[in-house]
Protein backbone atom coordinates (compact mmCIF):
# COMPACT_ATOMS: atom_id res chain seq x y z
CA UNK A 1 0.00 0.00 0.00
CA UNK A 2 1.43 3.58 -1.07
CA UNK A 3 -0.57 6.09 0.36
CA UNK A 4 0.26 10.13 -0.23
CA UNK A 5 0.34 12.96 1.78
CA UNK A 6 -0.33 16.36 -0.11
CA UNK A 7 -2.02 19.45 -0.05
CA UNK A 8 -2.15 22.23 -2.53
CA UNK A 9 -1.55 25.20 0.04
CA UNK A 10 2.10 24.91 1.69
CA UNK A 11 2.38 24.60 5.65
CA UNK A 12 -1.20 22.77 6.00
CA UNK A 13 0.63 19.71 8.07
CA UNK A 14 1.81 17.13 5.96
CA UNK A 15 4.91 16.78 7.40
CA UNK A 16 3.72 16.67 10.73
CA UNK A 17 0.77 14.29 9.50
CA UNK A 18 3.16 12.50 7.53
CA UNK A 19 6.17 11.69 10.12
CA UNK A 20 3.16 11.27 12.77
CA UNK A 21 1.74 8.59 11.04
CA UNK A 22 4.95 6.33 9.94
CA UNK A 23 6.11 6.59 13.31
CA UNK A 24 2.91 5.44 15.42
CA UNK A 25 1.73 2.65 12.53
CA UNK A 26 5.98 1.34 12.59
CA UNK A 27 5.51 0.59 16.28
CA UNK A 28 3.42 -2.53 14.95
CA UNK A 29 4.95 -3.35 11.71
CA UNK A 30 7.54 -1.63 9.14
CA UNK A 31 6.83 1.23 7.28
CA UNK A 32 8.37 3.25 4.75
CA UNK A 33 8.10 7.42 4.69
CA UNK A 34 9.75 9.08 1.78
CA UNK A 35 10.39 12.77 2.03
CA UNK A 36 9.68 13.56 -1.83
CA UNK A 37 9.11 17.75 -1.17
CA UNK A 38 12.68 17.38 -2.60
CA UNK A 39 12.80 21.39 -2.60
CA UNK A 40 12.27 21.58 0.99
CA UNK A 41 12.65 18.23 2.96
CA UNK A 42 11.46 18.68 6.45
CA UNK A 43 10.76 14.92 7.36
CA UNK A 44 13.89 14.68 8.89
CA UNK A 45 14.03 17.41 11.45
CA UNK A 46 10.81 14.83 13.07
CA UNK A 47 12.60 11.29 12.31
CA UNK A 48 15.65 10.87 14.32
CA UNK A 49 16.73 7.89 12.97
CA UNK A 50 20.12 6.07 12.35
CA UNK A 51 21.92 7.39 8.17
CA UNK A 52 22.39 3.97 6.63
CA UNK A 53 23.10 5.10 3.24
CA UNK A 54 23.73 8.39 1.12
CA UNK A 55 23.59 8.73 -2.85
CA UNK A 56 23.97 10.69 -5.03
CA UNK A 57 21.67 11.61 -7.85
CA UNK A 58 22.25 11.86 -11.39
CA UNK A 59 20.66 13.44 -14.60
CA UNK A 60 21.89 12.61 -18.11
CA UNK A 61 22.39 16.01 -19.89
CA UNK A 62 24.25 16.48 -23.80
CA UNK A 63 27.94 17.39 -23.51
CA UNK A 64 29.08 19.18 -26.75
CA UNK A 65 32.30 17.74 -28.65
CA UNK A 66 33.52 20.59 -30.48
CA UNK A 67 36.26 18.38 -32.29
CA UNK A 68 32.95 16.16 -34.37
CA UNK A 69 30.73 18.97 -34.38
CA UNK A 70 29.93 20.44 -37.89
CA UNK A 71 27.43 22.81 -36.78
CA UNK A 72 24.47 21.28 -38.66
CA UNK A 73 21.98 22.75 -36.34
CA UNK A 74 20.35 19.61 -35.80
CA UNK A 75 20.38 19.94 -31.64
CA UNK A 76 18.74 22.66 -31.46
CA UNK A 77 16.05 22.45 -34.06
CA UNK A 78 15.28 19.22 -32.16
CA UNK A 79 15.05 20.25 -28.83
CA UNK A 80 11.78 21.85 -27.58
CA UNK A 81 13.15 23.45 -24.21
CA UNK A 82 15.63 25.66 -26.05
CA UNK A 83 18.36 23.94 -23.70
CA UNK A 84 20.98 23.52 -26.76
CA UNK A 85 21.36 26.37 -28.75
CA UNK A 86 23.97 26.80 -31.97
CA UNK A 87 25.40 30.56 -31.63
CA UNK A 88 28.02 31.13 -34.22
CA UNK A 89 30.57 28.56 -34.45
CA UNK A 90 29.65 27.15 -30.85
CA UNK A 91 27.03 25.12 -29.45
CA UNK A 92 25.84 26.15 -25.87
CA UNK A 93 23.89 23.46 -23.83
CA UNK A 94 21.64 25.08 -20.82
CA UNK A 95 21.50 21.92 -17.97
CA UNK A 96 18.81 23.59 -15.95
CA UNK A 97 16.38 23.53 -19.35
CA UNK A 98 17.58 20.30 -20.16
CA UNK A 99 14.64 17.66 -19.86
CA UNK A 100 17.45 14.92 -20.16
CA UNK A 101 15.03 13.34 -23.54
CA UNK A 102 18.10 12.51 -25.39
CA UNK A 103 17.05 14.10 -28.73
CA UNK A 104 19.94 16.00 -29.35
CA UNK A 105 22.46 13.21 -28.71
CA UNK A 106 20.95 10.81 -30.83
CA UNK A 107 20.21 12.59 -33.82
CA UNK A 108 22.87 14.17 -34.10
CA UNK A 109 24.77 12.62 -37.03
CA UNK A 110 28.13 13.59 -35.95
CA UNK A 111 27.75 11.93 -32.34
CA UNK A 112 29.19 15.29 -30.95
CA UNK A 113 26.56 15.32 -27.83
CA UNK A 114 27.20 12.36 -25.68
CA UNK A 115 25.11 12.17 -22.52
CA UNK A 116 26.98 13.24 -19.35
CA UNK A 117 25.76 12.78 -15.65
CA UNK A 118 25.30 15.81 -14.16
CA UNK A 119 23.91 15.74 -10.01
CA UNK A 120 21.21 17.25 -9.11
CA UNK A 121 20.88 16.00 -5.53
CA UNK A 122 20.54 13.02 -3.04
CA UNK A 123 18.73 9.82 -1.37
CA UNK A 124 19.73 9.53 2.16
CA UNK A 125 18.43 6.61 4.14
CA UNK A 126 17.59 6.01 7.99
CA UNK A 127 16.37 4.15 9.86
CA UNK A 128 14.64 3.91 13.34
CA UNK A 129 13.72 0.78 14.33
CA UNK A 130 10.77 -0.43 12.19
CA UNK A 131 10.62 3.10 10.52
CA UNK A 132 13.08 3.26 7.27
CA UNK A 133 12.71 7.17 6.38
CA UNK A 134 13.99 7.80 2.58
CA UNK A 135 14.81 11.96 1.82
CA UNK A 136 14.87 13.12 -1.60
CA UNK A 137 16.73 16.52 -1.45
CA UNK A 138 17.07 18.88 -4.29
CA UNK A 139 20.65 20.93 -4.58
CA UNK A 140 19.72 24.30 -4.42
CA UNK A 141 20.26 26.09 -8.34
CA UNK A 142 18.63 22.65 -9.56
CA UNK A 143 15.17 23.52 -10.95
CA UNK A 144 13.52 20.67 -12.04
CA UNK A 145 12.12 18.90 -9.07
CA UNK A 146 10.36 15.64 -11.09
CA UNK A 147 13.89 13.58 -11.79
CA UNK A 148 14.37 13.15 -8.04
CA UNK A 149 10.97 12.75 -6.98
CA UNK A 150 11.12 9.76 -9.43
CA UNK A 151 14.15 8.56 -8.71
CA UNK A 152 13.06 8.72 -4.78
CA UNK A 153 10.18 6.52 -5.29
CA UNK A 154 12.01 4.06 -7.80
CA UNK A 155 14.64 4.14 -4.53
CA UNK A 156 12.06 3.02 -2.38
CA UNK A 157 10.78 0.23 -5.43
CA UNK A 158 14.30 -1.46 -5.80
CA UNK A 159 14.78 -1.26 -2.23
CA UNK A 160 12.15 -2.57 -0.07
CA UNK A 161 9.62 -5.22 -0.28
CA UNK A 162 6.18 -3.78 -1.88
CA UNK A 163 4.15 -5.40 0.84
CA UNK A 164 5.79 -2.62 3.09
CA UNK A 165 3.86 0.35 3.46
CA UNK A 166 4.65 3.59 2.09
CA UNK A 167 4.23 6.91 3.15
CA UNK A 168 4.85 9.37 0.71
CA UNK A 169 5.02 13.28 1.96
CA UNK A 170 4.53 15.01 -1.17
CA UNK A 171 5.47 18.80 -1.53
CA UNK A 172 2.89 21.35 -2.12
CA UNK A 173 0.97 23.27 -4.56
CA UNK A 174 -0.85 21.16 -8.03
CA UNK A 175 1.63 21.41 -10.87
CA UNK A 176 4.16 18.31 -11.51
CA UNK A 177 6.00 17.62 -8.76
CA UNK A 178 2.19 16.75 -6.94
CA UNK A 179 1.33 14.46 -9.73
CA UNK A 180 4.95 12.68 -9.48
CA UNK A 181 4.80 12.27 -6.33
CA UNK A 182 0.95 11.46 -6.24
CA UNK A 183 0.09 9.23 -9.19
CA UNK A 184 1.84 6.06 -8.16
CA UNK A 185 0.15 5.98 -4.72
CA UNK A 186 -3.27 3.89 -3.85
CA UNK A 187 -4.36 6.57 -1.37
CA UNK A 188 -4.27 10.04 -1.19
CA UNK A 189 -4.75 12.22 2.13
CA UNK A 190 -5.60 15.70 1.77
CA UNK A 191 -4.29 17.73 4.71
CA UNK A 192 -5.70 20.97 4.65
CA UNK A 193 -6.68 24.59 7.52
CA UNK A 194 -10.03 25.54 8.04
CA UNK A 195 -8.93 28.80 6.30
CA UNK A 196 -10.19 30.15 2.83
CA UNK A 197 -6.73 29.65 1.99
CA UNK A 198 -6.76 26.52 3.09
CA UNK A 199 -10.34 25.71 1.58
CA UNK A 200 -9.46 27.08 -2.03
CA UNK A 201 -6.41 25.37 -2.21
CA UNK A 202 -8.07 22.22 -0.85
CA UNK A 203 -10.44 22.27 -3.65
CA UNK A 204 -7.79 22.75 -6.63
CA UNK A 205 -6.16 19.33 -4.71
CA UNK A 206 -9.58 18.24 -5.58
CA UNK A 207 -9.69 18.69 -8.96
CA UNK A 208 -5.82 17.13 -9.91
CA UNK A 209 -6.59 13.99 -8.05
CA UNK A 210 -10.18 14.10 -9.79
CA UNK A 211 -8.84 14.03 -12.55
CA UNK A 212 -5.81 11.56 -11.57
CA UNK A 213 -8.71 8.90 -10.57
CA UNK A 214 -7.55 8.77 -7.11
CA UNK A 215 -9.13 7.82 -4.09
CA UNK A 216 -8.96 10.51 -1.41
CA UNK A 217 -9.99 11.72 2.06
CA UNK A 218 -9.44 14.95 3.59
CA UNK A 219 -7.92 15.98 7.41
CA UNK A 220 -8.46 18.85 9.09
CA UNK A 221 -5.19 20.56 10.52
CA UNK A 222 -5.10 23.35 13.11
CA UNK A 223 -9.25 22.47 13.72
CA UNK A 224 -11.01 25.77 15.89
CA UNK A 225 -9.45 28.49 13.90
CA UNK A 226 -11.13 29.77 10.76
CA UNK A 227 -14.91 28.44 10.14
CA UNK A 228 -16.40 25.40 9.27
CA UNK A 229 -16.60 25.69 5.43
CA UNK A 230 -13.80 23.30 4.91
CA UNK A 231 -16.46 20.58 6.51
CA UNK A 232 -19.39 21.65 4.76
CA UNK A 233 -17.38 21.44 1.56
CA UNK A 234 -16.65 17.47 2.78
CA UNK A 235 -19.85 16.58 3.33
CA UNK A 236 -21.48 18.52 -0.06
CA UNK A 237 -19.13 16.84 -2.12
CA UNK A 238 -19.22 13.51 -0.32
CA UNK A 239 -15.66 13.55 0.36
CA UNK A 240 -14.74 11.65 3.68
CA UNK A 241 -13.29 13.39 6.50
CA UNK A 242 -10.52 11.15 7.91
CA UNK A 243 -9.76 13.44 10.85
CA UNK A 244 -9.47 16.68 12.74
CA UNK A 245 -6.39 17.83 14.17
CA UNK A 246 -6.94 20.40 16.55
CA UNK A 247 -5.61 23.88 17.03
CA UNK A 248 -2.99 24.39 20.32
CA UNK A 249 -0.57 27.19 19.94
CA UNK A 250 1.33 24.28 21.89
CA UNK A 251 1.88 22.67 18.97
CA UNK A 252 3.55 25.03 16.91
CA UNK A 253 6.18 25.70 19.57
CA UNK A 254 6.82 21.90 20.03
CA UNK A 255 6.85 21.31 16.05
CA UNK A 256 9.42 24.56 16.21
CA UNK A 257 11.85 22.08 17.97
CA UNK A 258 11.80 19.14 15.72
CA UNK A 259 9.59 17.28 18.49
CA UNK A 260 7.32 14.53 17.08
CA UNK A 261 3.87 16.16 17.95
CA UNK A 262 2.54 12.72 18.93
CA UNK A 263 4.95 12.27 21.09
CA UNK A 264 4.86 15.47 22.63
CA UNK A 265 0.75 16.33 23.11
CA UNK A 266 -1.48 14.01 23.96
CA UNK A 267 -4.43 15.47 22.24
CA UNK A 268 -2.22 15.28 18.71
CA UNK A 269 -1.25 11.84 19.68
CA UNK A 270 -5.51 10.95 19.78
CA UNK A 271 -6.36 12.93 17.14
CA UNK A 272 -3.65 10.56 15.03
CA UNK A 273 -4.60 7.56 16.70
CA UNK A 274 -7.98 8.49 15.58
CA UNK A 275 -6.85 9.21 12.24
CA UNK A 276 -5.17 5.42 12.08
CA UNK A 277 -8.48 3.89 13.03
CA UNK A 278 -10.34 5.67 10.61
CA UNK A 279 -8.06 4.66 7.70
CA UNK A 280 -8.52 1.08 8.93
CA UNK A 281 -12.02 1.29 9.04
CA UNK A 282 -11.96 2.39 5.08
CA UNK A 283 -9.17 -0.19 4.80
CA UNK A 284 -6.87 1.86 3.77
CA UNK A 285 -4.49 0.53 6.34
CA UNK A 286 -4.49 -2.88 7.58
CA UNK B 1 10.45 51.62 -10.35
CA UNK B 2 11.47 48.60 -8.00
CA UNK B 3 10.53 44.95 -8.32
CA UNK B 4 9.80 43.62 -4.61
CA UNK B 5 9.71 39.79 -4.41
CA UNK B 6 8.20 38.03 -1.73
CA UNK B 7 9.75 34.48 -0.94
CA UNK B 8 9.57 31.85 1.87
CA UNK B 9 10.89 28.40 0.82
CA UNK B 10 8.62 26.44 3.51
CA UNK B 11 5.11 27.12 3.14
CA UNK B 12 2.65 28.70 4.89
CA UNK B 13 4.98 30.89 6.87
CA UNK B 14 2.22 34.10 6.48
CA UNK B 15 3.72 34.95 3.06
CA UNK B 16 0.66 35.85 0.96
CA UNK B 17 -1.46 37.26 4.37
CA UNK B 18 1.80 39.81 4.55
CA UNK B 19 2.01 40.62 0.59
CA UNK B 20 -1.71 41.23 0.29
CA UNK B 21 -1.14 43.68 3.72
CA UNK B 22 1.85 45.57 1.91
CA UNK B 23 -0.59 45.90 -1.21
CA UNK B 24 -3.13 47.66 0.89
CA UNK B 25 -0.51 49.98 2.16
CA UNK B 26 1.31 50.34 -1.35
CA UNK B 27 -2.28 51.71 -2.45
CA UNK B 28 -1.97 52.64 -6.02
CA UNK B 29 2.00 53.53 -6.45
CA UNK B 30 1.93 49.53 -6.97
CA UNK B 31 1.11 46.75 -9.59
CA UNK B 32 0.65 43.62 -8.11
CA UNK B 33 1.60 40.11 -9.19
CA UNK B 34 0.60 37.19 -7.76
CA UNK B 35 3.58 34.05 -8.67
CA UNK B 36 1.96 31.35 -6.59
CA UNK B 37 0.34 30.55 -9.91
CA UNK B 38 -0.69 26.52 -8.95
CA UNK B 39 -1.92 27.72 -5.65
CA UNK B 40 -2.90 31.23 -6.13
CA UNK B 41 -4.68 32.60 -2.73
CA UNK B 42 -4.10 36.32 -3.08
CA UNK B 43 -7.35 37.34 -4.85
CA UNK B 44 -9.03 36.02 -1.82
CA UNK B 45 -7.90 39.22 -0.17
CA UNK B 46 -7.40 41.69 -2.59
CA UNK B 47 -11.07 40.55 -4.70
CA UNK B 48 -9.73 41.62 -8.04
CA UNK B 49 -12.52 42.22 -10.98
CA UNK B 50 -10.81 39.48 -13.23
CA UNK B 51 -11.72 42.46 -15.78
CA UNK B 52 -9.06 41.29 -18.81
CA UNK B 53 -8.20 37.11 -19.06
CA UNK B 54 -6.04 35.65 -21.84
CA UNK B 55 -5.48 31.43 -22.28
CA UNK B 56 -1.90 30.87 -21.39
CA UNK B 57 0.29 27.60 -23.96
CA UNK B 58 2.96 26.58 -23.34
CA UNK B 59 5.04 23.29 -23.92
CA UNK B 60 3.38 20.29 -25.94
CA UNK B 61 1.98 16.90 -25.79
CA UNK B 62 2.90 13.79 -28.18
CA UNK B 63 -0.59 12.53 -30.32
CA UNK B 64 -0.73 9.32 -32.30
CA UNK B 65 -2.49 9.38 -35.73
CA UNK B 66 -3.85 5.63 -35.32
CA UNK B 67 -4.70 5.44 -39.05
CA UNK B 68 -1.37 6.45 -40.01
CA UNK B 69 0.77 4.83 -37.44
CA UNK B 70 2.20 1.38 -38.89
CA UNK B 71 3.24 0.05 -35.25
CA UNK B 72 6.99 0.07 -35.49
CA UNK B 73 7.32 0.40 -31.82
CA UNK B 74 10.21 2.73 -32.55
CA UNK B 75 8.38 6.16 -31.01
CA UNK B 76 8.30 3.88 -27.68
CA UNK B 77 11.96 2.26 -27.96
CA UNK B 78 13.18 6.12 -28.25
CA UNK B 79 11.06 7.68 -25.13
CA UNK B 80 12.93 8.51 -22.04
CA UNK B 81 9.76 9.03 -20.15
CA UNK B 82 7.90 5.53 -20.63
CA UNK B 83 5.08 7.66 -21.80
CA UNK B 84 4.46 5.52 -25.06
CA UNK B 85 2.08 2.41 -24.16
CA UNK B 86 1.33 -0.67 -26.45
CA UNK B 87 -2.15 -1.45 -25.08
CA UNK B 88 -3.64 -4.37 -27.60
CA UNK B 89 -1.83 -3.73 -30.80
CA UNK B 90 -1.59 0.11 -30.70
CA UNK B 91 0.67 2.48 -28.97
CA UNK B 92 -0.52 5.26 -27.57
CA UNK B 93 0.77 8.58 -25.64
CA UNK B 94 0.44 8.23 -21.61
CA UNK B 95 -0.30 12.56 -21.44
CA UNK B 96 0.95 12.98 -17.87
CA UNK B 97 4.39 11.30 -18.40
CA UNK B 98 4.65 12.81 -21.82
CA UNK B 99 7.32 15.82 -21.15
CA UNK B 100 6.14 16.99 -24.58
CA UNK B 101 9.96 16.23 -25.58
CA UNK B 102 9.23 15.66 -29.84
CA UNK B 103 11.52 13.31 -29.84
CA UNK B 104 8.90 9.89 -30.80
CA UNK B 105 7.66 12.84 -33.37
CA UNK B 106 10.80 13.83 -35.07
CA UNK B 107 11.80 9.75 -35.48
CA UNK B 108 8.40 8.31 -36.66
CA UNK B 109 8.88 7.43 -40.08
CA UNK B 110 5.43 7.95 -41.24
CA UNK B 111 5.09 11.11 -39.03
CA UNK B 112 2.24 9.65 -37.76
CA UNK B 113 3.03 11.75 -34.38
CA UNK B 114 1.77 15.47 -34.02
CA UNK B 115 3.73 17.80 -31.24
CA UNK B 116 0.33 19.42 -29.88
CA UNK B 117 0.78 22.49 -27.87
CA UNK B 118 -0.85 22.73 -24.55
CA UNK B 119 -3.53 25.05 -22.98
CA UNK B 120 -1.66 25.21 -19.16
CA UNK B 121 -3.45 27.85 -17.79
CA UNK B 122 -5.21 31.37 -17.47
CA UNK B 123 -3.70 34.66 -16.86
CA UNK B 124 -5.97 37.68 -15.68
CA UNK B 125 -5.13 41.48 -15.21
CA UNK B 126 -7.29 42.66 -12.85
CA UNK B 127 -8.45 45.93 -10.81
CA UNK B 128 -8.42 45.20 -6.61
CA UNK B 129 -10.42 46.67 -4.09
CA UNK B 130 -8.37 49.37 -3.65
CA UNK B 131 -8.18 50.16 -7.79
CA UNK B 132 -4.70 49.27 -7.86
CA UNK B 133 -3.81 46.79 -10.43
CA UNK B 134 -2.94 42.92 -10.28
CA UNK B 135 -1.85 40.80 -12.38
CA UNK B 136 -2.41 36.77 -11.70
CA UNK B 137 -2.57 33.64 -13.09
CA UNK B 138 -4.56 30.24 -12.80
CA UNK B 139 -2.05 27.01 -14.10
CA UNK B 140 -4.37 24.34 -15.20
CA UNK B 141 -4.70 21.12 -13.19
CA UNK B 142 -1.91 19.43 -13.20
CA UNK B 143 0.00 20.85 -15.91
CA UNK B 144 3.48 21.91 -15.76
CA UNK B 145 5.57 24.79 -17.12
CA UNK B 146 4.85 27.06 -14.14
CA UNK B 147 7.72 28.92 -14.49
CA UNK B 148 6.67 29.81 -18.03
CA UNK B 149 3.39 31.41 -16.85
CA UNK B 150 5.15 32.62 -13.50
CA UNK B 151 7.65 34.79 -16.22
CA UNK B 152 4.47 35.88 -18.25
CA UNK B 153 2.32 37.31 -15.09
CA UNK B 154 5.71 39.05 -14.36
CA UNK B 155 6.35 40.75 -18.04
CA UNK B 156 2.84 41.59 -17.79
CA UNK B 157 2.96 43.45 -14.34
CA UNK B 158 6.34 45.40 -15.60
CA UNK B 159 4.66 46.39 -19.01
CA UNK B 160 1.83 47.81 -16.59
CA UNK B 161 4.00 48.98 -14.27
CA UNK B 162 5.67 50.95 -16.63
CA UNK B 163 3.48 52.50 -18.86
CA UNK B 164 1.69 53.67 -15.54
CA UNK B 165 4.93 54.84 -14.08
CA UNK B 166 4.38 53.52 -11.35
CA UNK B 167 7.14 53.25 -7.72
CA UNK B 168 6.76 49.43 -7.12
CA UNK B 169 5.83 45.93 -8.53
CA UNK B 170 4.94 43.41 -5.42
CA UNK B 171 4.89 40.02 -6.17
CA UNK B 172 4.22 37.30 -4.33
CA UNK B 173 6.44 34.07 -5.01
CA UNK B 174 5.67 30.48 -4.45
CA UNK B 175 7.30 28.18 -1.72
CA UNK B 176 10.48 26.06 -2.20
CA UNK B 177 13.45 26.40 -4.75
CA UNK B 178 12.48 24.86 -8.02
CA UNK B 179 11.44 26.92 -11.24
CA UNK B 180 8.59 28.97 -10.32
CA UNK B 181 10.72 30.30 -7.32
CA UNK B 182 13.35 30.72 -9.78
CA UNK B 183 11.29 32.59 -12.57
CA UNK B 184 9.82 35.05 -9.63
CA UNK B 185 13.11 35.95 -8.58
CA UNK B 186 14.44 37.05 -11.95
CA UNK B 187 15.09 40.66 -12.39
CA UNK B 188 14.11 41.40 -8.88
CA UNK B 189 15.63 44.64 -7.23
CA UNK B 190 14.67 43.43 -3.45
CA UNK B 191 13.67 40.32 -2.30
CA UNK B 192 11.73 39.48 1.18
CA UNK B 193 11.87 36.30 2.68
CA UNK B 194 8.89 35.58 4.80
CA UNK B 195 9.93 32.65 7.29
CA UNK B 196 9.26 31.48 10.45
CA UNK B 197 11.40 30.45 13.45
CA UNK B 198 10.89 26.11 13.47
CA UNK B 199 14.02 24.55 12.26
CA UNK B 200 11.98 23.30 9.42
CA UNK B 201 11.09 26.91 8.87
CA UNK B 202 15.24 28.27 9.50
CA UNK B 203 16.21 25.08 7.35
CA UNK B 204 14.41 26.48 4.25
CA UNK B 205 14.89 29.85 4.38
CA UNK B 206 18.71 29.02 4.52
CA UNK B 207 18.36 26.97 1.04
CA UNK B 208 15.96 29.77 -0.58
CA UNK B 209 19.02 32.51 0.10
CA UNK B 210 21.44 30.35 -1.25
CA UNK B 211 19.13 30.76 -4.48
CA UNK B 212 18.98 34.28 -3.87
CA UNK B 213 22.89 34.50 -3.48
CA UNK B 214 22.75 32.67 -6.70
CA UNK B 215 21.29 35.75 -8.22
CA UNK B 216 23.27 38.40 -6.32
CA UNK B 217 20.19 40.17 -5.44
CA UNK B 218 19.89 41.99 -1.86
CA UNK B 219 17.26 40.82 0.88
CA UNK B 220 15.48 41.11 3.74
CA UNK B 221 13.55 39.21 6.41
CA UNK B 222 10.72 39.32 8.33
CA UNK B 223 9.95 36.89 11.08
CA UNK B 224 6.40 35.50 11.37
CA UNK B 225 4.95 34.19 14.65
CA UNK B 226 8.65 35.12 16.36
CA UNK B 227 7.76 33.96 20.10
CA UNK B 228 6.58 30.31 19.54
CA UNK B 229 10.82 29.94 19.36
CA UNK B 230 12.61 32.91 20.46
CA UNK B 231 16.18 30.70 20.70
CA UNK B 232 15.83 29.96 17.04
CA UNK B 233 14.55 33.46 16.03
CA UNK B 234 17.23 34.74 17.47
CA UNK B 235 19.49 32.21 15.20
CA UNK B 236 17.59 33.68 12.32
CA UNK B 237 18.85 37.14 13.01
CA UNK B 238 22.22 36.12 13.37
CA UNK B 239 22.50 34.54 9.92
CA UNK B 240 20.89 37.38 8.69
CA UNK B 241 23.34 39.84 10.46
CA UNK B 242 26.29 37.27 9.22
CA UNK B 243 24.51 37.76 5.00
CA UNK B 244 23.73 41.27 5.90
CA UNK B 245 20.00 40.59 4.91
CA UNK B 246 18.06 43.13 6.33
CA UNK B 247 15.66 42.91 9.30
CA UNK B 248 12.57 44.17 8.52
CA UNK B 249 10.03 43.35 11.33
CA UNK B 250 9.21 40.72 13.84
CA UNK B 251 5.21 39.19 13.86
CA UNK B 252 4.11 37.84 17.10
CA UNK B 253 1.86 34.61 16.73
CA UNK B 254 -1.40 35.59 16.24
CA UNK B 255 -4.63 34.17 15.10
CA UNK B 256 -6.03 37.34 13.88
CA UNK B 257 -4.40 36.96 10.48
CA UNK B 258 -6.73 34.00 10.14
CA UNK B 259 -9.70 36.13 11.31
CA UNK B 260 -9.37 38.77 9.01
CA UNK B 261 -8.82 35.74 6.17
CA UNK B 262 -11.71 34.21 7.00
CA UNK B 263 -14.11 37.71 6.45
CA UNK B 264 -12.18 38.53 3.08
CA UNK B 265 -9.51 40.96 4.63
CA UNK B 266 -6.33 42.06 4.63
CA UNK B 267 -5.02 42.74 8.22
CA UNK B 268 -4.52 45.99 7.86
CA UNK B 269 -8.28 46.68 6.86
CA UNK B 270 -9.14 44.51 10.10
CA UNK B 271 -7.09 45.33 13.12
CA UNK B 272 -6.44 48.69 14.41
CA UNK B 273 -3.78 47.62 16.64
CA UNK B 274 -0.51 45.89 16.82
CA UNK B 275 -0.15 43.81 13.44
CA UNK B 276 -1.33 47.16 11.50
CA UNK B 277 1.44 49.27 13.21
CA UNK B 278 4.09 46.79 12.23
CA UNK B 279 3.03 46.53 9.00
CA UNK B 280 2.69 50.03 8.33
CA UNK B 281 6.26 50.15 9.88
CA UNK B 282 7.42 47.80 7.27
CA UNK B 283 6.20 48.42 4.53
CA UNK B 284 7.96 52.22 5.18
CA UNK B 285 11.16 50.14 5.92
CA UNK B 286 10.67 48.62 3.28
CA UNK B 287 10.17 51.57 0.68
CA UNK B 288 13.13 53.03 2.44
CA UNK B 289 15.76 49.91 1.63
CA UNK B 290 14.53 49.86 -2.04
CA UNK B 291 15.48 53.10 -2.47
CA UNK B 292 19.13 52.62 -1.00
CA UNK B 293 19.65 49.62 -2.93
Amino acid sequence: MKISIASGKGGTGKTTLATNLAYLLSQKSPVILADLDVEEPNSGFFIKGKEIHEKKVFRMIPEWDKEKCVLCGNCQRVCKFNAVIKLWEEVLVFNQLCHSCYACSELCPQNALPMKTYEVGKITEFEQNNLHFIEGKLNVGEEQAVPLIKETIDFTNHNYSSDILRIFDAPPGTSCPVIEATKSADYIILITEPTPFGLHDLKLAVEVMRELKKDFGVIINRYGIGNDDVVQYCEDERIPLLGKIPNMKKAAEAYSKGELLSEAIPEIRSAILDIIKNLQDREVLL
Amino acid sequence: MKEIVVISGKGGTGKTSITAAFAMLAGKNAVIADCDVDAADMHLLLQPDFAKSEDFYSGFKAEIDQELCMKCGKCKQACRFDAVKKIDDSYNILNLDCEGCGYCAEICPVKAIQMVEQNVGKWYISKIKNNAQMVHARLGIGADNSGKLVAKVKKEAKNIAQEASKDFILVDGSPGIGCPVVSSLSGADYVIIVTEPTLPGFHDMKRVYELVQNFHLTAGCIINKYDINKEISEKIKSFCKKNSIDIISYFPYDETFTQAMTQGKTIVEFDDGNLKKILENSWKKIISLTDQH
